[in-house]
């Protein structure tokens, strides 16, 4: 997974530990993130085409998806990266 | 405004020229301004068109697009000359591809921005070293994501962000109403300083389109909406009419009509730069005053061009055979043209741009167009004056002189629309009617106007033979030619209505003046 921020800002901030957490619960040990700073290489937002911050993109496995927002809302990013709850973690109710 | 203290905002010369005469010098530079219109309203053309006239000037661009694909883009522009895939390589134009990828799902979970599109904006400009930038369109942003309140809020700081780069941007909006509101989401306008707005009405069955400049922050511009066309090769070309009037000569250089006994008639000929109408039924000599008109200027070595509307090139030729010209040898030694055209192919505005191509490319003395008449149906009367206003101001600009024709609607007297309502923007007009006298019926000839100079009043009668037209005796006896309802009076009538007349004139006049006459 990759991540999309622009620089420290308080938004990409609650975002990444929005997604920390969401990965600890959900996804312990099945997941690689990586976080990119459109400042600082926006040709990789150019090349991906991605107009919002935060935006998460999943590339495995497919398809390919799309989550954009400061990921507070959880249930939304489980149905957006089509992930099932982890098998650990308590009931989740779609 | 223009004090040492407040500078008058400077402005950024397009390079779509036209737009330039109504923007009094461009669009403010550094500044964004929102193009706003209906769908079908040009406003895709228009912003790329901007990129590309400033490629033209040596100013790269970016295109960041929101609503078709950069390759459905550079696709579409192609017919309009535009290749900006190459420009793209030479790395005078890059594109933001911002359009909605229907491959991809997006889920919205939580708050955003569009912080990513901002920065890729800053890269394209920083990539090109871009100077102008086009983003197209605003509303498409908004179908993009859920929360419009963001969106709003976003698209401030898109323009701030655009303004910070120092760069001139023409952001897009649709409306769904072309005199309602400015734009859809009801915050475009106050995004951008300044707006321009693009009208594509339905008038009478067919389309018309123009450009007005609603406001520009702290300057000038011309107001009120102009008429435009987009044409292939071309792309977006307004129509100033208000500049046109304004760079007018007058020559007093005479020339002849081609026809020694009408020139006689005008007081020595035409003037150079003059517009003459030619009006008349169908049938009374319009086409052969034209002819005859054009072998003057080629007897004399000048370039004639005759826009056809009425008959094809073979029937012209024949008809000019018939009068004794040679159309075929004219145009041989290059100094005719004949175009001829249906007048229906397309809008007044594009037959406007493209006769003044056609005058531009082949530099005639004399342009002759048949009939005026043909075209006025093409489009609504407001675009038909404009028409007429703007290809008299071009030819007589250049001083050509101008001859047109009108067809009125009845065969004796009366006048058409076209005469009424173009007759002040002509010099001259020539009037050709029929004379119905004891079962025959004769042709006449008056010229009823001729600017700057003085004129034969008398209505002749006229004859048409193998060598052209004769201009012969005036009607003295007969009355109500020009009203339609010919009278024959006897010539001791005549001799006792003059002999009046002049009692009643020597009368107002001081004794020693009358004697004298």
């Amino acid at each position: 997974m990759t991540l999309y921020v622009t620089g420290t800002s308080p938004r990409t901030r609650v975002a990444i530990d929005n997604l920390n957490r969401i990965c600890k619960q959900e996804l312990e040990g099945r997941y690689e993130l990586e976080i990119v700073d459109v400042l600082e290489h926006p040709q990789r937002a150019e090349d991906e085409r991605i107009l919002a911050t935060p935006t998460l993109i999943k590339q495995l496995p497919p398809p390919l998806r799309r989550v954009i927002g400061d990921l507070s809302d959880k249930d939304k990013v489980l149905l957006g990266l089509e992930v099932r709850p982890g098998s650990s973690s308590s009931s989740n109710g779609a | 405004m223009t004090s040492p203290n407040h500078p008058a905002v400077e402005k950024l010369r397009t390079g779509i020229s036209s737009l330039d005469i109504i923007a009094k010098g461009g669009l403010p530079k550094n500044r964004t301004t929102l193009i706003s219109g209906t769908a079908g309203s040009g406003k895709t053309v228009f912003a790329v068109h901007f990129l590309a006239a400033g490629i033209e000037l040596g100013e790269p661009g970016v295109f960041v697009t929101f609503e078709e694909a950069a390759s459905d883009v550079r696709e579409n522009m192609k017919s309009f000359g535009w290749d900006l895939a190459k420009w793209e390589e030479e790395g005078k134009l890059t594109f933001v591809d911002a359009s909605p990828d229907p491959l991809v799902d997006t889920v919205e979970a939580g708050e955003f921005d569009l912080g990513a599109l901002i920065a890729r904006i800053q890269n394209a400009v920083k990539k090109v070293n871009a100077t102008r930038v086009s983003v197209d369109s605003l509303g498409a942003v908004f179908s993009q994501f859920e929360d419009q309140a963001m969106v709003r809020g976003e698209l401030f700081r898109i323009a701030s962000a655009l303004k910070g780069m120092g760069v001139t941007a023409v952001l897009t909006a649709e409306r769904t109403d072309d005199h309602g509101p400015v734009a859809r989401f009801g915050v475009e306008e106050f995004i951008a300083d300044n707006v321009m707005i693009l009208r594509n009405a339905l008038e009478d069955e067919t389309r018309r389109r123009t450009i007005e400049i609603l406001k520009f922050r702290g300057c000038d511009h011309q107001k009120g909406e102009y008429p435009f066309t987009i044409i292939p090769d071309g792309g977006v070309i307004v129509i100033p009419l208000s500049a046109m009037q304004l760079s007018m000569k007058s020559s007093s250089v005479r020339i002849s009509s081609g026809n020694k006994e009408l020139d006689d008639m005008c007081g020595g000929g035409f003037f150079r730069d003059s517009v003459t109408l030619v009006s008349g039924a169908t049938g009374t000599g319009k086409t052969l005053t034209v002819a005859q008109f054009l072998q003057g200027g080629a007897a004399n070595g000048e370039k004639c061009l005759l826009l056809a509307f009425e008959e094809s090139r073979d029937q012209l030729v024949r008809n000019a055979t018939g009068w004794g010209f040679d159309f075929e040898k004219m145009e041989r030694d290059g100094l005719l043209r004949v175009v001829c055209d249906y007048p229906d192919l397309s809008g007044l505005e594009d037959w406007l741009v493209t006769i003044q191509g056609i005058i531009t490319e082949f530099g005639p003395q004399r342009v002759a167009l048949d009939s005026l008449s043909a075209l006025e149906n093409v489009g609504t009367l407001k675009a038909f004056r404009e028409f007429v206003i703007g290809l008299t101001s071009f030819i007589k600009h250049r001083e050509i002189t101008g001859m047109f024709t009108a067809t009125t609607g009845t065969l004796m007297g009366g006048d058409s629309i076209t005469e009424s309502n173009i007759s002040t923007l002509t010099d001259s007009i020539i009037l050709l009617r029929y004379v119905e006298m004891f079962g025959d019926v004769k042709r006449g000839l008056t010229v009823l106007k001729m600017r700057g100079s003085a004129h034969d009043k008398a209505i002749r009668e006229f004859t048409i033979s193998k060598d052209g037209m004769h201009v012969g005796r005036p009607f003295g006896n007969v009355t109500g030619i020009l009203s339609g309802a010919p009278m024959h009076v006897s010539p001791g009538d005549v001799e006792r209505v003059w002999s009046t007349y002049d009692k009643l004139v020597d009368r107002r006049r001081p004794p020693e003046a009358a004697s004298g006459a």
